[in-house]
């Protein structure tokens, strides 16, 4: 059973934002709301101010408290690369899901389900990579197998230094960033 | 300097969290509410108190079956897919308090409204024969009262709890992401549920007791409040954060003005000073401790959406 996660070069990143343009066209996602979005973090004092530019997105939690939380079970982790889905038709839009994710990942569909990134499973089920990793133009980001050592993120993750985000909200993260 | 810039602008989310408004607080005060009523009146069913008609606490469980409904419909309304509210009940998720309180709910229906057959009020008798049936039945087995009246008040306990856990479970917002929230929320119910016992009995024992009771509700309240904040401080830097949106952040007016000030140390004074005689009995320390206890949820759904973790945490 592979476990899909995603792994993204900071330093290759430019935040061009095809990878939104694509997945709002490949997923119609409506006007006005983003699956997957462009964070820009700077930190630091002159003169060691670090900027990282980071494609974000719901980060299919290996302990994800969307599911967790779920009264209808609408959230869950679906069989095929445990990544974590709504079900349209179970879910009421009681918002708990979207108030129990640390990375703002989910929203009000205005059709009133709630909605999120999918890794693009109807893509990765045919075979193809999610339209974000196949747009963009610095190849940046990597889709894959992380329980397979073989695979190219597991590959990345094992030889260059990464950081997941908030890993101390203890959600555990399938989407690491190499610095 | 630490700063976040994000391309991302989502209804609800951006640029602060602030997916529940009116509805949510509502609900969580008229449950907390209903369950102080449901484990005063199981109380007095269970002390055969259920005979005095003439107590306000006659007649809760049929007043917190009107509030129960007026708080779920607040609930139903808060629903972005109201069509689909039904799937709640096709399945149990125990990691899920939402769930447990759903479940919740639809086993206190039942419990107020056989608490409201213990004893028929005397204008509602001999209307429905099912409900006269039922009553002289209960009433021909006193342990059955007597279950009722525990029942009542273990459900009534279960929903003040829930109300708490509902936040509490939620670890992303790290002002709800306390172990005592619901023993604040459920001190908070049995306060209100008190004070508007007070405010509408005129009896004077029930008075004096739901007073005095109030009392040791409120002082009990700014201890667990106190141990709230001493949780909060001595935790995480998120957590630190949260507890300063009350302390001292743009919440902490209304907190300390209309929570602590008019909505505990206020009422607390006014009807230590009435049980002791000092004073009379008026309407103005259970309307303060109710609108207290409204406030109460308003700022804590509304704090503990702005409070969050990545204001704080730096990935450098």
């Amino acid at each position: 059973m592979a476990r899909y996660g995603m792994v993204i070069d900071t330093t290759k990143c430019v935040g061009c934002m095809d990878c939104v343009v694509a997945c709002k066209t490949e997923n119609g996602v409506p006007e006005g709301y983003d699956r997957d979005w462009i964070t820009t973090e700077a930190a630091g004092k002159h003169p060691t101010v670090h900027l990282e530019i980071r494609s974000e997105r719901c980060n299919h939690c290996d302990n994800p408290p969307c599911v967790d939380c779920c009264p209808t079970g609408a959230s869950h982790v679906h069989e095929y690369g445990g990544v974590v889905l709504v079900t349209h038709n179970v879910c009421i839009g009681c918002k708990a899901c979207i108030a129990s994710c640390p990375y703002d990942a989910r929203f009000v569909h205005p059709d009133g389900y709630v909605d999120k990134c999918t890794f693009c499973i109807h893509r990765v089920e045919q075979g193809l990579q999610p339209a974000c990793v196949s747009v963009c133009p610095t190849r940046c980001m990597h889709f894959g197998n992380l329980d397979d050592p073989h695979s190219e993120v597991s590959t990345l993750l094992a030889s260059r230094r990464n950081h997941p985000l908030l890993p101390e909200a203890g959600t555990q993260p399938r989407i690491f960033y190499l610095t | 300097m630490h700063e976040l810039t994000l391309t991302r602008h989502n209804e609800l989310i951006d640029p602060a969290l602030h997916i529940w408004g009116w509805q949510i607080p509502v609900y969580l005060f008229l449950g907390g509410m209903v369950a102080g009523f449901m484990i005063i009146a199981g109380y007095f069913t269970l002390k055969g108190h259920h005979k005095h008609s003439d107590f306000a606490s006659f007649y809760l469980p049929h007043i917190s079956l009107v509030f129960l409904t007026a708080g779920m419909f607040a609930l139903f309304l808060d629903l972005e897919h109201k069509v689909f509210v039904w799937r709640l009940y096709l399945t149990f998720e125990p990691t899920s308090p939402m769930s447990w309180g759903s479940w919740i709910l639809l086993l206190v229906y039942p419990a107020l409204w056989l608490n409201t057959l213990v004893s028929i009020p005397a204008s509602f008798r001999n209307r429905i024969p099912i409900f006269d049936r039922i009553s002289a039945q209960i009433n021909r087995h006193p342990f059955l009262i007597k279950n009722i009246g525990t029942l009542n008040m273990v459900l009534g306990g279960l929903l003040g709890m829930y109300t708490g856990v509902l936040l509490s479970a939620l670890g992303a917002r790290p002002l709800w992401n306390s172990a005592m929230l619901w023993v604040l929320f459920l001190t908070s119910g049995l306060s209100s549920a008190a004070a508007f016992v007070h405010l509408l009995t005129t009896d004077k024992t029930e008075r004096e007791t739901l007073a005095k009771a109030d009392n040791g509700f409120l002082i009990f309240e700014l201890f667990v409040i106190a141990l709230f904040f001493v949780g909060m401080l001595t935790s995480t830097a998120p957590h630190q954060a949260a507890a300063r949106l009350l302390l001292n952040g743009p919440y902490a007016a209304v907190f300390w003005t209309f929570v602590i000030v008019l909505g505990i140390l206020v009422p607390l004074m006014i009807q230590l000073l009435a049980v002791n005689h000092r004073v009379k009995h008026t309407i103005v320390a259970p309307l303060l401790v109710i609108a207290g206890g409204l406030i109460l949820r308003f700022v804590i759904v509304l704090a503990g959406q702005a409070s969050h973790w990545t204001k704080v945490a730096s990935h450098f």
